[in-house]
């Protein structure tokens, strides 16, 4: 009996994977992994595919500065900035900052919202009273003007934005993965491992856990987007780091050169373009969780 | 199993009651409860088995959770094997658990669907033992030929399994550290009637050998013939009869056991047609507000005056056949004392 020789224990690596489960069914969740594949591999490898160092003040040939460069001219793919910065490069280099605030923000968005939802929902009584208070105080607080007041207060660093979503977004995620587990602590499997004499911790760890795994995904998936949403209205607004290259700053440069007056598009549309299609490809990857976790909504 | 030798008390239950409060309005105060069982006292002898009947809602299964603690209980104590657990914390009760295990209701819902046979299985085990892996590997194939499922599918899901082989599963998760006592909460209620007979000829025969002790709460009249040795009848949160088997259900004496038994079926035409059906009128009250006096009086054929006012108190009618019921209590002297101590105790309850 071969099948039968172990007692096979997942690891917890491919319990996470089975958990995640890529939503490869969905073709707008399919756009949405493509979208994320180019834009990672693009953050990852940088420094190979930008032509320049974004911040760097670029000259011509006749030592001239090579400012308001149309897409094409001198070899810049997309032209360069009034200060005379390569756009494709800083376009580039964004996704990097990107990519670092989306999967930061995301990862404790999910995590946090995961402890609190799961303590909440499993032990009830007045852990859950405060958690829930804490989580009503926290859709009180208006998301931006937070994170204003953190960059204000703060260095501006793009952490400003990691570090407010961590505060304040944890209570969406928090409160859906405590009405999940609500229902889930009182299913049988759960009295059984309560009857065997398991201690709370293992039943959250086996019996829990792992079921409200595929959520905390979904939550962390529209996070990423979010971020850098808000990375990007932080950036455009002035409060961001200046030294750190991201759409959002690409867009406040542009913004601030007049680039609109002087029709310069080349400047300010790619960076657009690229958070469109990061934010968007996030939420339809959300949306192919979506149908993964409810098939039952159907569409 | 049934020698009087060997009539140890394994079980015993005395004046168990789970009340669940009710809260409402904005404040959330407390503003009543659910009596899911109230004041209820019986024992299980060892390697007996001792039958739970009665309608749904009758707070049978809340009784049996209850018994194993699952709830933190209201009032009363439950000893099992000397040991009292109804006050024991859960902490300290977690040591405990071995000797008293449960069998559900839904096969389907109380395995993890996540988990591979061999882990739900041998869930209980990693708890309680320190089993190498192997030796693990080995005591959930013994399980596994015990309840009768091929070893070669451990490491199968539980979806890939019938109902019946699930509850399989499910008793063999329950055996697997050796219990004394098991509550087989309506393990039958699920499945086929094929499979019922599979199921239920299974737990006897583990009992013969293993030498079990179980509380089976059912609804099933029939099936409790078959399987238990003494029967227990509830009626909202309390036991109004409880007898050996044969007794009761030759000579039902509460009149609710008699509507109950005469609700049975007979599988012969003739008899069927000549039998006198005892038809209940009205619904079962609330558990949250259960009738005063007897709580069985809103709804009973032979309802005297002092039901209404008067709970009956417990007496042995036979040896061994306990009913609470004022058609057998009227001529002992002891009620009058009871009931003017009952009625102070409810006029109490009612100013708080």
């Amino acid at each position: 009996m071969p099948e039968a020789a172990v007692i096979r224990k997942p690891r917890v690596l491919s319990r996470v994977f089975s958990a995640v489960r890529l939503p490869v069914g969905d073709p707008f969740a399919v756009v949405g992994l493509v979208i994320y594949a180019l834009f990672i591999v693009t953050a990852l490898s940088a420094p190979l595919i930008a032509p320049y160092d974004p911040t760097e003040i670029l000259y011509t040939e006749n030592y001239d500065l090579a400012s308001d460069l149309l897409p094409g001219e001198e070899g810049h793919v997309l032209g360069t900035t009034s200060l005379g910065r390569d756009i494709f490069s800083q376009i580039v280099w964004g996704a990097r900052s990107a990519l670092l605030v989306g999967l930061t923000a995301a990862f404790m968005v999910a995590f946090i919202g995961s402890i609190v939802g799961l303590l909440s929902g499993y032990f009830g009584g007045w852990v859950d009273a405060l958690l829930m208070r804490l989580a009503d105080v926290a859709f009180g607080i208006p998301f931006l003007p937070f994170v204003i007041v953190i960059s204000a207060f703060s260095e501006p660093s793009i952490w400003n934005t990691v570090i407010a979503m961590a505060l304040v977004l944890w209570r969406d995620t928090g409160r859906v993965i405590r009405s999940q587990v609500l229902s889930l602590r009182s299913r049988g499997y759960v009295e059984a491992a309560r009857v065997s004499g398991s201690s709370d911790l293992k039943i959250i760890l086996r019996h829990i856990t792992p079921n409200i795994l595929p959520l905390s995904f979904l939550y962390g998936s529209i996070a990423i987007g979010w971020a850098i949403l808000t990375e990007a209205s932080i950036s455009f607004l002035g409060f961001g780091d200046p030294d750190a290259i991201s759409w959002g700053f690409m867009l406040q440069d542009a913004f601030n050169s007049q680039a609109l007056a002087r029709q310069a598009y080349h400047w300010f549309i790619p960076p657009g373009l690229a958070i469109i299609l990061v934010v968007s490809a996030g939420f339809f990857i959300s949306r192919g969780y979506e149908n993964l976790l409810f098939p039952k909504l159907g569409r | 199993m049934l020698d009087d030798t060997a009539r140890r008390k394994l079980v015993e239950v005395k004046n168990l009651k789970m009340h669940f409060p009710i809260y409402s309005g904005v404040l959330r105060s407390r503003t009543g409860e659910v009596k899911a069982v109230d004041d209820i006292s019986f024992d299980v002898f060892e390697g007996e088995t001792l039958g739970l009947v009665g309608e749904s809602g009758c707070g049978k299964s809340t009784c049996g959770r209850a018994v194993l603690r699952l709830y933190d209980i209201t009032e009363g104590t439950v000893t099992i094997d000397g040991i009292e657990i109804g006050t024991m914390d859960q902490q300290t009760l977690r040591g405990y658990r071995p000797m008293m295990q449960m069998v559900f209701q839904d096969p389907q819902a109380s395995l993890n669907p996540r988990m591979t046979v061999a882990r739900i299985i041998s869930e209980p085990l990693e708890e309680h033992t320190d089993l190498s892996d192997v030796d693990k590997l080995a005591r959930v194939h013994e399980l596994m030929d015990a309840v009768g499922l091929n070893r070669d599918f451990a490491n199968r899901y539980p979806h890939e399994f019938s109902g019946g082989q699930r509850q399989r599963i499910g008793i063999a998760r329950a055996l697997a550290l050796n219990p004394k006592f098991i509550v087989c909460d309506e393990p039958i209620a699920a499945l086929d009637v094929s499979i019922q007979a599979q199921v239920v000829n299974l737990l006897e025969e583990l009992q013969d050998k293993l030498g079990l002790t179980y509380l089976f709460i059912s609804h099933d009249l029939s099936m409790v013939r078959h399987i238990a040795d003494r029967v227990a009848v509830m009626y909202l949160g309390k036991v109004v009869e409880l007898a050996p088997r044969d007794a009761l259900y030759a000579t039902p004496k509460h009149p609710y056991t008699e509507a109950l038994l005469s609700a049975v079926p007979d599988p012969d035409p003739s008899v069927e047609n000549r039998k006198e059906r005892v038809i209940l009128t009205g619904d079962v009250p609330s558990p949250s507000n259960p009738p005063q006096g007897c709580n069985f009086c809103t709804r009973c054929p032979k309802v005297m005056e002092i039901c209404k006012t008067v709970d009956p108190t417990t007496v042995e009618l036979a040896p061994g056949h306990f009913t609470a019921c004022h058609l057998y209590t009227q001529t002992t002297t002891m009620t009058a004392d009871n009931t003017v101590a009952q009625e102070a105790q409810k006029s109490d309850q009612q100013g708080e």
